[in-house]
């Protein structure tokens, strides 16, 4: 945000913040270890809101818990700006200062009153009312959030709602004031340091900048395409429209995890070639012509990643890996000389000391820098910087170094699912403390608090539909169906029911889930889905 | 329905309610006899509180039951006073007519209790009573015990209260809180519930302290075995207890106050809550009772704000000191029940005319729990430097012959022949080995089996533990073990060794005042020769 | 406009063991002694967690205070005149060490306690030694509770509670020496509120608390520490970045760890983190 892709914080900084608001984030079961952090934070004295349509275990420990309807986060977010500016309590002088399109954006949300904040969002004004101000009041804050606001088909305009919610107030840029978003997999955050965003060298540089290219290029010794290329949801398009015909798919699994997963296994089996590698033989490696066995990246193999607070870190190899498996560097290296290729084995540390002399914010990140310090957090541009706790702090500049930061114009728009009288309650999605993802890896334990995989519903919900507690239900959407037993819940309310999508071999709750996509982010609308519940 | 679309509560809900746990556990436990983990869940959600958290208080308290109990449990005493007095006998009576201890017999069980502040009157007994309100009675006897718990006992009325003036409290008014704080300087008053600090030095500190909430606490907590002068104190005058936790508030800047009261001075209890309605809403202070539920160890300042606050009833270490840090982490004024009440006098008085009454470092009245082998047993309020001996006196002398005198309670030590003349002042007390404590005299004669009396006082320290830190937790266990041998006539050299080491570590590195004088009496009546050796 | 940068700390001037040490104003008699490599012996104390002042095992003199003072829990005072070398104090902590070998089972106990009561010479046969009687608690597949084998720390309590994990799923139960670590009514830890985050057995200092793979390696005799490696990683199963110490014997991981000095975790991990491995080593 606000230029290179990253939270601003440190975790350290929940713990002495003034205020926290956490938003579309269950990090209690999720983010375990930083929720660490917010209780540390709360303990001290800080003041919570969470903001879910989910009363989750995360919502027990805030002050103000704001049930939103899924979908709302705009709304609310539009209407809590509305409310700061109209109250006075905007940061004027940083507004000034540090901000650019402050007019436009006021009037963006000018329409945005209280009551229709709480007509959309269903949160009761006076609640919202008080988010704002005590937002706009605090020394410090922290607005941190997850899944539950990127996936959505809204999910970089959400972002970007929440962004101006900080450039509003000047909660950005200052040792416990940031925008914290808290990654799902353990390099989300490196994959895009590494620049595995189609538009993107690593750290950041843009494709589309010809001294970036250049720099790259004579590196690597081979052209570089100027023209971004596709992310995901874009692929899936394009197998549909017979534009991409091969693929080669590295720790993925989008025969499962894909939004309306039906349609994806029916692209990827129409795919002319398609090679999978992956530490398990995947649903998606089983449609495979070829499978690359890998290593586990985090205890079979040397590297590093990159955490939700910019820190890199390194994994280590502590394991063999079994059988034939390897490492995903070894398999490049083996795959490129097959195609003619002459690249010589390299070790992990080399080819980081690569990244290290080609993205200035890694240069100052030796491994024995990493080793010593437990990681450095970027940008870490020499040898000798300490690493980046915060950033944006030259937003606080007397003179300002870049241009200052936008406010973005962003409309909020209802989920792309309707609700209708055929679907007419809203499924939304989520992890459980104990698993993850698909499933595949966290099954490998025998956990004593793991949950059959369950479609939970408020008592209020279960009486209206004749349904009972542990009864097998079927949950339809306009794109399918799967059966799952009733759990009743405290947390939701009528209209609202959730399932985690982690057993997808036992419940593909993904069948469901529709596959419109963020045009900006690529990311589908996994958090909001129109069903409708029937006994069998 | 917009209510499904927020809610309130989180940690700092639950940390602000968290002091609601010890009186919800008390009401379960009054209105069913036991708290029931169903009662207990439903308490954890309201506060709400982890369930182990609530049980983990909960099973801290002799009070609170956590396996079901008979309606009516009496718990009968069989410390010292008690015993002395023939206690051992009505515990002989019980176990033949009624039962084994602890083995309900209908719907009633009886069990043994420490000290239970009635030492004056003879044997006492505590009744608990599902649904009914719970009573002392003292003196009591194996057919009182049995018609209580078969139900058919009668409770006595309520005593009646006179109506009080609070022209102290008045004068304090006029005079503001720096001139009030500078009376009690002068005055010299050292506090009564046995650490005997200079209550002068410890209101300014609470004054000076920075802090937006400031309490006053009162220690009612009276547990000590022996002492009883609190209960006396607030039975017959509450007010003057009152007027003087309010003439405090005003001296060190708090608006809200406490009174912890120990969970069998019910009749005390009543009578203080039927005192604070008289007093009228223009109090200036918010006074507040909260009832222990049987934890000795709650009469130590900082265990006592644990207990208020919610927790177990364990102590903190200090520093920081309750001036500074005490209840719910504020800057905290407290003082034991006899130390407030002497305050009015003070104000209406002047601090100078206190401080002429006693020694220099001993300064006004001392009221003096007599009890045991005396003709009077009784509450003596004496000018500071008469002696124990003199004291007994008082009482009307020795019943029988004098075979050893107790003073300052269970934590105190048995004096020498030479000891009983020592002035019962704190110099002249800390000079000579002589324990003041809480102001407990327990006389015995030769007919008292000596070791009877040292193994229970054993017994209570390791009943009355924590379990906190180690050397307490094990020494008070050890202590009653290697006792337990010397009285049986089973001991060898190497027990006195280990004792001996028992004593110096409970001593030196336990984190209160329990462990630190949980040897006393014990190395006291081995020193005079009451048990071991020749005795 | 810029915030404001962190105030120098506050400096104090101390004696220890009769030498003019300076000391940060808020360090603990503790801290002072580590940093000036004078060991001192802990039970309860962890660095992660908030003093306890249980094991009372960290005692000094301090003079001008009656008692002896737990090293761990006071803050230093300026002209503060502090010994830790005193007959005085050894005869505390050997007593509080036989104390212990009295009450618990001490067999598994960390290296550190072995290394205390050897150098003090304690016989752990002065009060008794504690003969182990109660049955193992072993209620799913990932622990073990051996309370024969428990000190009382209250370690495990504060990391499940307000020191680190905040689920109070065990808390201590009953009073004085029969007082034990329980749940609720005592029942099992799958109908408590745990939530297997291995935390409290991550802090047990005397193996009361074990994982289940360890346990049953050792049952089996199996369990050879000798032929273990630690090998540090990141968790890959959310984007925080926690540390695991991968402890692997033979080519499969046998338990897992967290550094206590890692700014991260400070050695505390989440249930997937502690037991999510199991997928690398299933038998196929």
């Amino acid at each position: 945000m606000l230029g290179a892709g990253g939270g601003t914080s440190s975790y350290k900084e929940m713990e002495t913040t003034d205020l926290i608001v956490l938003w579309g984030s269950n990090a209690r079961n999720a983010h375990p270890i930083f929720f660490h952090r917010i209780t540390k934070g709360i303990r001290n004295g800080a003041k919570m809101y969470t903001v879910d349509p989910r009363r989750s275990e995360s919502a027990e420990w805030a002050d103000t818990w704001l049930g939103i309807d899924v979908g709302s986060d705009i709304a609310l977010s539009n209407t809590v700006a509305r409310e700061i500016i109209h109250a006075g309590l905007v940061n004027a002088e940083f507004i000034q200062h540090s901000t650019s399109g402050f007019d436009a954006y006021a009037e963006s949300v000018e329409t945005w009153t209280l009551e229709r904040g709480e007509e959309i969002t269903g949160v009761p004004a006076e609640a919202i009312r008080a988010l704002a101000h005590d937002y706009a009041k605090a020394p410090t804050a922290q607005l941190c959030w997850t899944l539950g606001i990127t996936e959505h088909a809204t999910g970089t305009d959400n972002v970007l709602s929440l962004i101006n919610l900080a450039l509003l107030t000047g909660h950005v840029g200052r040792w416990g004031s940031g925008l914290v978003p808290i990654r799902g997999q353990n390099n989300v955050q490196g994959g895009g340091d590494m620049g595995a965003l189609p538009n993107k060298f690593p750290g950041f540089q843009d494709v589309t900048d010809r001294n970036a290219r250049a720099k790259f290029e004579a590196a690597w010794d081979s052209p570089v395409p100027a023209e971004p290329g596709w992310h995901i949801a874009e692929m899936i398009d394009a197998m549909d429209l017979g534009e991409l015909t091969a693929m080669y798919v590295i720790g993925e699994n989008p025969a499962q995890s894909e939004a309306d997963v039906s349609r994806a296994i029916r692209l990827l089996d129409g795919l002319d070639h398609l090679v999978v590698q992956d530490i398990f033989l995947t649903k998606t490696a089983q449609m495979a012509d070829v499978v690359f066995p890998a290593a586990a990246g985090w205890a079979e193999t040397d590297g590093t990643v990159t955490s939700s607070e910019r820190r890199v870190q390194r994994v280590r190899k502590a394991l063999d890996p079994p059988g034939e498996a390897k490492d995903d560097n070894e398999i490049i290296t083996m795959l490129a000389n097959a195609l003619g290729h002459d690249w010589e084995p390299r070790d992990a540390e080399a080819i980081w000391d690569e990244l290290r002399s080609l993205s200035p914010m890694h240069a100052g990140m030796s491994y024995e820098r990493l080793d010593a310090l437990g990681g450095l957090q970027w940008p870490c541009p020499d040898d000798d910087h300490p690493g980046t706790p915060f950033l944006h702090g030259w937003l606080w500049e007397e003179t300002l170094p870049r241009e200052p930061a936008p406010f973005s114009i962003v409309e909020w728009m209802p989920p792309i699912d309707p609700l209708d009288d055929d679907f007419p309650i809203r499924l939304t999605t989520g992890r459980r403390l104990d698993s993850y993802n698909t499933g595949v890896q966290s099954g490998g334990y025998r956990s004593p608090i793991r949950a059959d995989v369950v479609i939970d519903m408020t008592k209020e919900q279960a009486e209206d539909l004749g349904v009972e507690e542990r009864e097998v239900v079927r949950v339809s959407s306009r794109r399918g169906s799967v059966e799952a037993p009733v759990r009743i819940v405290d947390g939701l309310r009528r209209g609202l029911v959730f399932m985690a999508f982690h057993a997808p071999d036992e419940v593909d709750v993904n069948q469901l889930t529709i596959d419109d996509w963020d045009p900006k982010s690529g990311t589908a609308e996994f958090k909001a889905t129109a069903v409708r519940i029937e006994s069998l | 329905m917009a209510d499904d679309h927020v809610a309130y509560g989180g940690f700092h809900n639950a940390a602000e309610n968290r002091h609601l746990l010890l009186p919800s556990l008390h009401a379960v436990q009054d209105s069913i006899g036991f708290v029931s983990h169903g009662a207990l869940n439903y308490i954890s959600e309201r506060i709400p509180v982890a369930p182990a958290e609530a049980y983990g208080v909960a099973t801290f308290y002799d009070l609170i039951a956590t396996e079901p109990t008979p309606a009516r449990v009496a718990r009968v005493c069989d410390d010292i006073v008690c015993t002395a007095a023939g206690g051992d006998q009505l515990i002989s009576t019980l176990e033949a007519e009624i039962g084994p201890e602890g083995a309900p017999n209908g719907e009633g069980m009886w069990v043994r209790s420490p000290c239970l502040g009635h030492c004056e009157k003879g044997s006492a007994a505590f009744i608990q009573r599902a649904g009914e309100t719970a009573l002392t009675i003292a003196p009591v006897t194996a057919e009182v015990v049995a018609s209580v718990l078969d139900g058919t006992h009668e409770t006595p009325e309520s005593p009646r209260l006179y109506t009080p003036s609070f022209d102290a409290l008045v004068k304090a008014r006029t005079m503001g809180a720096t001139a009030v704080r500078n009376e009690v300087t002068v005055s010299g008053i050292r506090g009564r519930g046995g650490a005997a600090f200079p209550a002068g030095i410890k209101w300014d500190g609470v004054a000076d302290a920075s802090g937006d909430a400031k309490y006053v606490v009162c220690n009612a907590d009276e547990s000590e075995p022996g002492t009883f002068k609190d209960r006396w104190l607030i039975e017959t005058n509450p007010f003057v207890l009152l007027e003087g936790i309010a003439i405090a508030a005003l001296a060190v800047g708090a608006t809200k106050a406490y009174i912890y009261i120990r969970g069998e001075y019910r009749e005390a209890e009543n009578v203080l809550e039927a005192a604070l309605e008289a007093t009228g809403s223009d109090f200036g202070v918010d006074i507040e009772i909260r009832r222990g539920a049987g934890a000795y160890i709650c009469g130590e300042e900082t265990a006592l704000f644990n207990s208020i606050e919610g927790f177990r009833g364990q102590p903190r270490q200090k520093p920081p000191f309750p001036t500074q840090s005490g209840l719910f982490g504020s800057p905290t004024l407290i003082n034991n029940v006899e130390t407030f009440a002497a305050i009015p006098g003070i104000i209406r008085d002047g601090g100078d005319s206190f401080a002429r009454l006693g020694t220099k470092e001993s300064t006004g009245l001392k009221l003096f729990c007599v009890s045991g082998k005396v003709a009077k047993p009784g509450v003596y309020q004496v000018e500071f430097g008469v002696t124990t001996r003199e004291l007994i006196n008082l009482a009307g002398g020795a019943v029988g012959e004098l075979r050893a005198v107790l003073t300052g309670g269970a934590a105190g030590s048995f004096l020498t022949e030479a000891q009983l003349d020592v002035p019962l002042t704190f110099e002249d007390g800390r000079d000579a080995g002589v324990s003041l404590g809480s102001g407990a005299i327990m006389a015995f004669n030769t007919e008292v089996d000596m070791g009877a009396i040292t193994h229970r006082i054993a017994e209570f320290f390791a009943d009355e533990s924590c379990g906190l830190c180690v050397p307490c937790r094990v020494g008070t266990s050890q202590q009653l073990e290697i006792v337990g041998r010397i009285r049986s006539g089973t001991d060898t050299q190497t027990d006195y060794d280990n004792l001996d080491a028992v004593g110096w570590v409970m001593r030196d590195a336990s984190i209160c005042g329990l462990g630190h004088t949980a040897a006393n009496a014990i190395e006291s009546a081995i020193r005079i020769g009451l048990i071991g050796g020749d005795s | 406009m810029i915030e404001s940068t962190l105030p120098e700390p506050r400096m104090v001037e101390i004696t220890l063991n009769r030498t003019a040490v300076t000391a940060h104003a808020d360090a603990t008699i503790l801290d002072v002694c580590r940093a000036q490599d004078l060991d001192v012996p802990t039970m309860c104390f962890l660095e992660t967690l908030s003093p306890f002042n249980s094991c009372r095992l960290c005692v000094v003199e301090v003079a001008g205070s009656r008692t002896l003072v737990p090293a761990c829990s006071r803050i230093v005072e300026s002209g503060m005149e502090i010994s830790t070398d005193s007959e005085r104090i050894t005869d505390a902590r050997r007593t509080l060490y036989e104390f212990y070998a009295s009450t618990v089972d001490l067999s598994l106990a960390d290296a550190e306690t072995k290394n205390w009561m050897s150098k003090y010479d304690v016989d752990p046969d002065r009060f008794g030694r504690y003969e182990p009687h109660r049955a193992v608690k072993i209620q799913d597949d990932l622990y073990i509770r051996d309370y024969d084998k428990c000190v009382m720390c209250y370690r495990c309590v504060a990391a499940c509670g307000p020191d680190a994990q905040n689920t109070f799923a065990i808390d201590v139960a009953g009073r004085g020496l029969s007082s034990t670590i329980s749940t609720e009514y005592d029942v099992t830890l799958p109908d408590s509120a745990c939530v297997y985050c291995g935390n409290c057995i991550g802090v047990c200092p005397t193996g009361a608390l074990m994982f289940k793979s360890e346990y049953d390696m050792r049952e089996a005799d199996t369990w050879d520490e000798g032929r273990q490696s630690i090998t540090t990683t990141i968790c890959s199963f959310c984007g925080v970045g926690c540390n695991l110490e991968l402890h692997v014997q033979d080519n499969r991981v046998v338990k897992v760890t967290s550094p206590m000095d890692h700014d991260v975790t400070n050695g505390h991990l989440c249930i997937k983190g502690r037991f999510g491995y199991g997928y690398l080593q299933e038998e196929k």
